[in-house]
C-alpha cells in the first residue's frame, strides 16, 4: 500500500483532478466535522471530572447527564464521519 | 526496488462467501466471526454458570463480577433500583455481546471485529430503539410518552414551535442513527489505522526502501501503541453503547427531563456524611 502510494506519487504529472479534489474534500470533511466536537467533548468530561472531584457522592448522575450531553455533542462529528462516505 | 502489494480495496470491504454459497444463509468471514463472538459469550457464561457456589471461583466469580458491574454501575444507577434490575439482563446481553464482537480486532490472527460492519450495529440499534420507544408507551401511555418527549415541560410555550421538532428530530432520528454509527466507526477507524500502520512496517522493514528504512522501528512501535489503544476502546465502546441504552430506557421509564425521583431512590440509601461535611465547609 505504502509503496503503491509512492509509485503514484512518482508517476503523478502534477495536474489537479476532479478524482484528486474529491479525495482531498472527504479529508476535509471529516476533519472539519471533529473540530467543534472534539473541543465540545473535552468540555463535557472536563466539567464532568471537575464535579464529580468536587461532589463525589453525585458522581452517578454527574456520569449521566455527562453521557447525554457527550451523546449529543458526538452526533454532530458522526454526521461528519458518515458525509465523508456519502459525498 | 520497489515492491508494490497486491491489496485490492474492495477486500476492505467486501468478503467471498465461504459457506452455503448461493443460498440465503450464505456465510462469509464476517458472519463466521459473528457466530465465533456469539458462541464465545455464550460459553463463558454458560461456563461461568455452570458451577454454582456461595463463593464463586475462577471464571465463574470473574462472570459474575462482570454481570454485578452492569446490573449494579449502569442498570442501577442509571434507571433505579425498582426499574433497573429489570433491564439488566437485555443491558448486560448487550455489554458482553459488542465486547466479545469487538475483543476479535486485537485476537492474533483474527484482527478483525464483526461490529465494524454496518449489520450488528444497525441490529443492535434497532433492538434498543424498539425498546425504548415500546417501554416508553407501555409506561407513559402513546399520548403521553409522544407528549412528554416532544413537549419536555418548563419551557414557555412559543420555544416548543423550535423544540419540538428538534426534540423528535433527535430522539427518533439521530438517537438510533449514532448509536450504530459511533460503533460502526470506532471499530472501523481501529481497524484501518492497525492496517496501515502494520502494512507501513512491513513496507519499510521487509520490502527494504533504502534510507527510509528505519521509519519502519517507529511504525512498529506506533502500532504496537495503537494496539494499547484499542483495548480501550473496545471496552469503552461496549460501555457507552450500553450506557446510553440505559439512559434511553430510563428516559422512557420516568418521563423526559424528570429525573430527579429515580436518583432520589437511587441515592437513598448512601450515608450524607460527606455531603454534611460538604455543606459545613460552606457554612
Amino acid at each position: 500500500m505504502t509503496t503503491e502510494l509512492l509509485q503514484l506519487a512518482q508517476e503523478s504529472t502534477g495536474g489537479v483532478t476532479d478524482e484528486g479534489l474529491a479525495s482531498l474534500a472527504h479529508g476535509l470533511v471529516y476533519g472539519l466535522a471533529a473540530i467543534g466536537p472534539g473541543i465540545g467533548v473535552g468540555l463535557v468530561f472536563g466539567s464532568a471530572i471537575e464535579a464529580m472531584a468536587r461532589q463525589p457522592e453525585t458522581a452517578g448522575e454527574t456520569r449521566t447527564t455527562m453521557f447525554i450531553g457527550f451523546a449529543l455533542i458526538e452526533a454532530l462529528a458522526l454526521i461528519g464521519f458518515v458525509l465523508a462516505f456519502i459525498l | 526496488m520497489v515492491v508494490a502489494i497486491e491489496l485490492d480495496p474492495f477486500h476492505l470491504f467486501l468478503w467471498d462467501p465461504i459457506l452455503f454459497e448461493g443460498t440465503p444463509f450464505e456465510l462469509n468471514r464476517v458472519g463466521l466471526l459473528t457466530l465465533l463472538g456469539a458462541a464465545l459469550c455464550i460459553g463463558f457464561f454458560l461456563y461461568g454458570a455452570a458451577k454454582k457456589a456461595l463463593i464463586p471461583k475462577g471464571a465463574s466469580n470473574i462472570a459474575e463480577t462482570l454481570y454485578l458491574f452492569v446490573r449494579e454501575k449502569i442498570a442501577i444507577d442509571t434507571i433505579g433500583p425498582k426499574e433497573g434490575p429489570k433491564f439488566a439482563g437485555y443491558l448486560a446481553t448487550v455489554f458482553f455481546f459488542i465486547f466479545f464482537m469487538n475483543v476479535l480486532a486485537i485476537v492474533p490472527g483474527v484482527h478483525f471485529a464483526p461490529t465494524s460492519r454496518m449489520a450488528i450495529p444497525f441490529m443492535l440499534a434497532i433492538f434498543t430503539y424498539l425498546i425504548f420507544n415500546i417501554v416508553g408507551i407501555v409506561k407513559q401511555g402513546p399520548i403521553g410518552y409522544l407528549k412528554g418527549t416532544l413537549f419536555p415541560p418548563g419551557a414557555p410555550w412559543w420555544v416548543y414551535v423550535l423544540l419540538a421538532p428538534i426534540e423528535f428530530f433527535s430522539v427518533f432520528i439521530v438517537r438510533p442513527l449514532t448509536l450504530m454509527v459511533r460503533l460502526l466507526a470506532n471499530m472501523m477507524a481501529g481497524h484501518v489505522l492497525l492496517t496501515i500502520f502494520f502494512l507501513f512496517t512491513h513496507d519499510f522493514l521487509v520490502h527494504n526502501l533504502g534510507p527510509a528504512s528505519p521509519l519502519g522501528v517507529l511504525t512498529l512501535v506506533v502500532a504496537a501503541a495503537l494496539m494499547m489503544l484499542e483495548m480501550l476502546v473496545i471496552v469503552m465502546q461496549a460501555y457507552i453503547f450500553t450506557m446510553l441504552t440505559a439512559f434511553y430506557i430510563a428516559e422512557s421509564v420516568h418521563g423526559h427531563g424528570d429525573h430527579d425521583e429515580a436518583h432520589e431512590d437511587a441515592h437513598a440509601e448512601e450515608p450524607h456524611g460527606s455531603r454534611q461535611v460538604t455543606e459545613g465547609l460552606a457554612a
